[in-house]
C-alpha cells in the first residue's frame, strides 16, 4: 500500500499518458468493429488478423519495395481494405440472410487461415521494424518517445474524423439510415450493397491502420492480432455498439484504466478489462453507451 | 437463434427398430474397437466427442453460441488432476469434483452471459473464458505453462486397474455413454422441447409464459457440467492438465467439431470430433498447415454445408423419403 | 486396414528376430518439437536437420547401426506431445525422442518415456525440474536449464559491477523460477534486488513496467521472461531511452533467433547466457555453414546444436551396447561414457541426467561491429563446466539420493 501512496503526481501523470497510448489501439479497433457491426450486423473476428496484416503490410512494403513508414501508413491500410472488400463480396455477403452467428464463425475461420499462412511464411517469433521517429521529448514528468506521441495524435485525429463523417455529414446520414432501414434507403436510389462493401473496407482499413501504427512500437508477428482481439471484444461489450463516440471514449478510457492497473496491481492488468466487463454486465447489460437490442 | 437458422434444425429423430439395431451395432463396434485401433487415440476421440455433444446441447438445441467452453473443459481438468495428484483421491472422485466445479463455474458464467443475446453472448463468454485462462496461468496450483503433470492412474473405484489402456478405455466408454444418455434424455424431454421453442422464437416462448432465462441458465449449467466431465476424464487419460485445455483455441475447436458434424443433431458432434481429432493426429507433421486447414474447413462448413456431415445425411434421407412418399401418393 | 497393418507389423517383427544374427541394430529416433509456432525457429525443422546430420557424421551404417529419423509437431500442447510419444513408442517402434522445447510438453514426455523404458534427450526445454524433482533414469537434459541461465547471467553481470537489479518477471511458474534463481545468485555475489514487477504473459505494451524499472534506479533490469515478451520489452526499453541512459538489460532466456528478430540496433549491449554459439570454433563455423545452406540462410541455435551433440552421444552408447531396446540401460551407458563431440567438446552426463559443459556469457554487438549475417555476440566470460549447472545435491532428484 505504501507504493500506492508513494507514487508521485508526475509519475502518475506519466502512467496516465501511457494508458492513453494503449487506449489509442483499443479505440481504433473497437471503432472499426462498431462501424462494421452497425451496417453489416457482423462481428468481425478477422479484425485481429487484419490488424496483423496491416503491420505486415508495412513490413513488406519496406523490405520488398523500399517504401518507408509514412508511405506504408497510407498504402498498407488501402491494400488490406481491398482484400477485406473482396472477402465481403465473395464470402460474407452470402450469409446476410442467416443468423449473425454465421458471420462470426466465418470470420473466425478466416482469421485462422490468415494467421496460419503468415506463420507458415514468416515464422512465429516476429520481425523487426525500425522506429520512424526516433528520439523523444522530456516532458518534465516523463520521457515521451516522439513516436508514442505521434500514435496518440494520429489515432485521435482518425477517430474524430470518423465520428465527424458518420454523425455530421450527408454520407454519414445515408449510412445511418441504411443501418436502420436498408430497403427504404435502397428505394431512394442508393446502392446499399456497395455501401456495405465500402463500409466493411473502411472498418478493415481502420484495423490495418492500427496495425501499421503498432509495427514500430511492438513486434510484427503473426499472433499479434489474436491476443488483442479478445480484449477489444470486451471493450466493445463494455461500451455497447450503439454509438461511434461510445466506442472511442470506452477505448481510450479502458486504456487508461489498464494503465493504472499496471502501476498499482500489475498482476491483474491482463484481466482488469474482463472484470470491468462483468461488472458492467451486471449493472447495465446493454453496455455503457448501448441501447438494449 | 432466430428462425432464419431453421436449416440447422434436424429432421425428427425417434425410436424405431432400425435405430435400435444401429445403436447396438455401434455399441458392439465401440466395445471391440480397442483391439483394432490404438486405445489412447480412441479415448481422446471419446473425450472430445462428449465435449462436443455437451457444447451442442447449448448451440444446437438452445441456440446459444458459447465461445468460452474451454473454461469448463480445462477448468475441470485442472480440478480433477489436482484432486487425484495432490490430494490423493481415486480418479472417480477427481472426475466428480471436476464436473461439479465446472457446473459451478457454468452457473456463475451463465448468470452473467445470458444477460446478453446472440453475438454479445458469444463475446461475453469468450471474454470470461480469457479471464479464466489468465487466472489458470497465474494461479500457483495449476503449474503455469508446465501444467499438472504425471497424474497417477489409481484404481478406479479402488478396484478397476486403469494402468492398462484397454481397461481405462472401457471406463471412458462408460463415462461417455452416461454423458451421452443424459444429453439424449435432456433433449428428448419437455425441457428440450422448451429449449427448441426458445431457439426458434424467443418472444413467443416468453409470451407463452416460460421463464426463458431460467431454461437457458439450466441448459448452460448442464452443458458446462458435461463439458467438465469430458475435461476431467481427459486429464485422467492423458495424466495431465495444461493450459491448452483452457485456451481460446480449444473453444474454437469444439465449435468446429460441432459445426462439421452437424449442430442440432445427436450424432453430429461425435462424428465431427472423430473427424477433427483424426485430422489433428495424422496431420501433426504438417505443422502450421493444421491451423490453415482448420480455418478452411470452418469457412467451407459455414459457406457450403451448414448442416454438417450428419445433418446433410439426415436431410438427404429425409428428402428421399419425401420423394418416395410423394411418388406413392401420386397414382 | 488397421488390423492388416498390425499383422504386417507383427510379421516384420518375426522377420527381424529371425534375421537378427547378421542384420544391423535398428534404431529409430523421433524428433518431437514445435514446427509451427513460438519455438519453431529455434528448434523446429532445424533440429530435424541436426539430428539427421549427427547420424550421417557418426557413420552409423559402418558401426552396425541402421538409424531412421522421424519428426512430428507437438503444437506446444502437452496432450498432443504425449499422444505422439505414446504412439511412437507403442506403435512405431521409436527408441528415443529428442529436442522437445516447451517445459510442459517436455515434462509430459519425460513421464511417458520412463513408463515405456525408452530414452528422452531434451535439448529445447528450460525447466530444471527435468533433472530435479522429475528426474528419471531414462532422461538426459542436454543443453541448458533455468538454473544455468540464471546462474550464468546473474553471477557474471553482478561481478562486473551490475550489483543492483530490478526484475521484469513473466507472471507464471517459469518466470517466477527464473526470477527466484537469479535473485539468489545476485545476492550470493554481493548484489541487491531493489524491486520486481510481475507482468502478465503476452502483454504487448511494456512501457508502464519499464518506467517502473527506470524509476527504481537499478543498474540492471533483469528480464525473467521469454519469446515475444522478451522481444517486446527489449524493443520498448530502447524506445524509452532506458538503455541509452545507462541502465543495462540482462536477458535470462534469449536465443540467437530472438536477436535476429529484434535487430542489432535495438538489442546492442544486451547481456545473455548461452550454451553454444556458432562463431566460436572452426568446427562450429563449419557446422553453421552447412546448416545455413540447408535451412534457408538461418543459423543454428544452441538448441539445434544440442540436438546434434545429444544424438551423437546416444548413438555411441547404442553402438557400445549393440542394442537400443532397453532405454534405462542406454542412458546408464551414456552416463558411464564421457561425452565428446565436435560441437560441445568434452563433458559428462551426471547421475541426475544433467549433461555438463561450460556456459558462456555474451554481449550483443553494435550494428557497426557485426560483419555478416548472425554475427551477433561478443564473448564476455566463460562459466566453467563445474560451476555452470546446479550442484547435483541441490536438485532433489530421487536418483541421486539413492546412491
Amino acid at each position: 500500500m505504501f507504493e500506492l501512496l508513494g507514487i508521485s503526481p508526475p509519475a502518475l501523470f506519466g502512467q496516465l499518458l501511457l494508458g492513453l497510448i494503449n487506449g489509442a489501439f483499443y479505440a481504433m479497433l473497437s471503432l472499426g468493429l462498431a462501424v462494421i457491426f452497425g451496417l453489416l450486423n457482423v462481428i468481425n473476428f478477422t479484425h485481429g488478423a487484419q490488424y496483423m496484416m496491416g503491420a505486415f503490410g508495412a513490413w513488406m512494403l519496406l523490405n520488398y519495395a523500399g517504401i518507408p513508414f509514412w508511405g506504408a501508413l497510407i498504402l498498407s491500410p488501402i491494400v488490406v481494405a481491398a482484400i477485406g472488400m473482396v472477402i465481403e463480396r465473395t464470402l460474407l455477403r452470402r450469409l446476410y440472410h442467416l443468423d449473425h452467428l454465421y458471420g462470426l464463425l466465418l470470420t473466425f475461420g478466416l482469421a485462422l487461415i490468415i494467421e496460419g499462412l503468415f506463420r507458415r511464411q514468416y515464422g512465429a517469433s516476429g520481425l523487426p521494424y525500425n522506429n520512424p521517429l526516433p528520439g523523444g521529448t522530456n516532458l518534465g514528468f516523463m520521457f515521451l518517445p516522439n513516436y508514442r506521441g505521434f500514435i496518440v495524435v494520429a489515432s485521435l485525429v482518425v477517430c474524430f474524423a470518423t465520428w465527424f463523417v458518420i454523425e455530421r455529414t450527408k454520407l454519414g446520414s445515408y449510412l445511418r439510415a441504411a443501418t436502420e432501414k436498408p430497403d427504404l434507403v435502397q428505394a431512394f436510389g442508393i446502392d446499399v450493397p456497395r455501401m456495405i462493401t465500402l463500409t466493411y473496407g473502411f472498418g478493415v482499413g481502420l484495423a490495418a491502420l492500427a496495425g501499421v501504427l503498432a509495427a514500430p512500437a511492438y513486434q510484427v508477428s503473426p499472433t499479434m492480432g489474436s491476443n488483442l482481439i479478445i480484449v477489444v471484444f470486451a471493450v466493445v461489450v463494455i461500451g455497447g455498439m450503439g454509438s461511434i463516440m461510445g466506442a472511442i471514449v470506452t477505448g481510450f478510457g479502458l486504456g487508461v484504466v489498464e494503465g493504472l492497473t499496471k502501476v498499482f496491481y500489475p498482476e491483474a492488468s491482463s484481466t482488469v478489462i474482463f472484470v470491468i466487463m462483468a461488472i458492467v454486465l451486471m449493472v447495465k447489460p446493454a453496455g455503457l453507451f448501448g441501447t438494449a437490442k | 437463434m432466430t428462425s432464419a437458422t431453421s436449416p440447422m434444425a434436424a429432421p425428427r429423430e425417434g425410436y424405431s427398430p432400425l435405430r435400435l439395431l444401429i445403436a447396438l451395432v455401434v455399441l458392439a463396434a465401440l466395445i471391440a474397437a480397442p483391439f483394432l485401433v490404438y486405445p489412447i487415440f480412441l479415448m481422446k476421440v471419446l473425450c472430445f466427442a462428449l465435449f462436443a455433444c455437451a457444447f451442442n446441447l447449448l448451440l444446437g438445441y438452445a441456440g446459444l453460441l458459447s465461445f468460452g467452453h474451454a473454461m469448463f473443459f480445462g477448468g475441470a481438468a485442472y480440478i480433477s488432476a489436482h484432486t487425484v495428484k495432490v490430494l490423493g483421491f481415486t480418479p472417480e472422485i477427481g472426475i466428480i469434483a471436476g464436473t461439479l466445479s465446472a457446473a459451478l463455474l457454468g452457473l456463475v458464467t451463465g448468470l452473467l452471459a445470458i444477460r446478453r443475446l446472440g453475438i454479445y453472448f458469444a463475446m461475453v463468454t469468450l471474454a470470461l473464458a480469457q479471464m479464466f485462462f489468465f487466472f489458470c496461468l497465474q494461479a500457483p496450483f495449476t503449474g503455469g505453462e508446465d501444467g499438472l503433470q504425471a497424474v497417477p492412474r489409481r484404481a478406479f473405484f479402488g478396484i478397476i486397474d486403469i494402468t492398462k489402456d484397454v481397461n481405462l478405455y472401457y471406463v471412458v466408454l462408460a463415462i461417455f455413454v452416461i454423458g451421452f444418455a443424459i444429453i439424449y434424455r435432456a433433449v428428448h424431454s419437455p425441457f428440450g422441447q422448451v429449449l427448441k421453442a426458445i431457439r426458434e422464437n424467443e418472444p413467443r416462448a416468453v409470451s407463452l409464459g416460460y421463464r426463458v432465462n431460467q431454461y437457458k441458465l439450466l441448459a448452460f449449467v448442464l452443458s458446462a457440467a458435461l463439458a467438465g466431465l469430458a475435461g476431467a476424464t481427459k486429464s485422467i487419460v492423458f495424466q495431465l492438465a495444461s493450459l491448452t485445455d483452457v485456451a481460446w483455441q480449444m473453444s474454437g475447436e469444439v465449435i468446429l467439431m460441432t459445426l462439421v458434424g452437424g449442430m442440432g443433431t445427436m450424432l453430429g458432434p461425435i462424428v465431427g470430433a472423430a473427424i477433427i481429432v483424426t485430422m489433428q493426429n495424422y496431420l501433426a507433421s504438417l505443422g502450421e498447415w493444421v491451423l490453415v486447414i482448420q480455418g478452411v474447413i470452418f469457412v467451407l462448413a459455414v459457406s457450403l454445408f451448414r448442416r454438417g456431415v450428419v445433418g446433410e445425411v439426415l436431410a438427404f434421407v429425409q428428402a428421399r423419403k419425401e420423394k418416395a412418399a410423394a411418388r406413392d401418393a401420386a397414382p | 486396414m488397421r488390423f492388416a497393418a498390425m499383422l504386417m507389423a507383427a510379421a516384420s517383427v518375426f522377420a527381424v528376430t529371425a534375421a537378427n544374427a547378421q542384420s544391423p541394430v535398428k534404431v529409430k529416433i523421433g524428433v518431437l518439437n514445435d514446427m509451427s509456432s513460438l519455438y519453431s525457429d529455434l528448434s523446429g525443422p532445424g533440429s530435424v536437420w541436426a539430428a539427421k546430420k549427427a547420424v550421417e557424421d557418426f557413420g552409423a551404417a559402418a558401426k552396425g547401426l541402421q538409424v531412421e529419423v522421424i519428426a512430428a509437431d507437438h503444437q506446444n500442447k502437452a496432450d498432443v506431445g504425449t499422444s505422439v510419444a505414446r504412439q511412437w513408442y507403442d506403435v512405431e517402434g521409436v527408441d528415443m525422442i529428442v529436442d522437445t522445447p516447451n517445459s510442459g510438453v517436455a515434462l509430459a514426455v519425460n513421464t511417458v518415456t520412463r513408463e515405456k523404458n525408452k530414452v528422452f534427450i531434451n535439448s529445447g526445454a528450460a525447466t530444471s525440474d527435468l533433472t530435479g524433482k522429475a528426474c528419471s533414469p531414462n532422461t538426459v537434459h542436454w543443453t541448458y536449464d533455468t538454473w544455468a541461465l540464471a546462474n550464468g547471467t546473474g553471477k557474471a553481470v553482478t561481478k562486473n559491477g551490475g550489483d543492483t537489479w530490478f526484475f521484469l518477471t513473466a507472471d507464471y511458474a517459469f518466470g517466477h523460477a527464473l526470477e527466484r534463481d537469479t535473485s539468489e545468485v545476485v545476492k550470493a555475489n554481493g548484489g541487491k534486488v531493489v524491486g520486481t514487477v510481475r507482468v502478465p504473459l503476452n502483454t504487448s505494451d511494456f512501457s508502464s513496467f519499464l518506467l517502473q524499472a527506470q524509476g527504481s534506479k537499478a543498474k540492471i533490469i533483469g528480464l525473467a521472461n521469454a519469446g515475444g515478451d522478451t522481444i517486446n520489452s527489449i524493443k520498448q526499453a530502447s524506445e524509452y531511452g532506458i538503455t541509452s541512459s545507462g541502465q543495462k538489460l540482462a536477458g535470462l532466456l534469449i536465443f540467437l533467433t530472438d536477436i535476429n528478430s529484434i535487430g542489432l540496433k535495438t538489442a546492442q549491449g544486451l547481456n545473455l547466457t548461452s550454451a553454444w554459439y556458432w562463431d566460436m570454433t572452426d568446427a562450429n563455423r563449419a557446422f553453421a555453414k552447412e546448416f545455413s545452406a540447408a535451412n534457408g540462410g538461418k543459423y543454428p541455435t544452441m538448441v539445434q546444436a544440442g540436438v546434434y551433440s545429444g544424438v551423437t552421444h546416444y548413438l555411441k552408447s547404442v553402438a557400445a551396447l549393440k542394442s537400443a531396446k532397453d532405454g534405462a540401460a542406454v542412458v546408464a551407458e551414456m552416463k558411464k561414457m564421457p561425452t565428446d563431440d565436435k560441437l560441445f567438446g568434452k563433458g559428462e552426463v551426471r547421475a541426475d541426467g544433467r549433461q555438463i559443459h561450460p556456459m558462456f556469457l555474451f554481449e550483443v554487438k553494435k550494428p557497426s561491429e557485426s560483419k555478416g549475417p548472425y554475427d551477433f555476440y561478443t564473448l564476455k566470460a566463460t562459466i566453467p563446466a563445474n560451476e555452470a549447472f546446479r550442484p547435483i545435491g541441490e536438485g532433489d532428484c530421487p536418483l541421486v539420493k539413492k546412491t
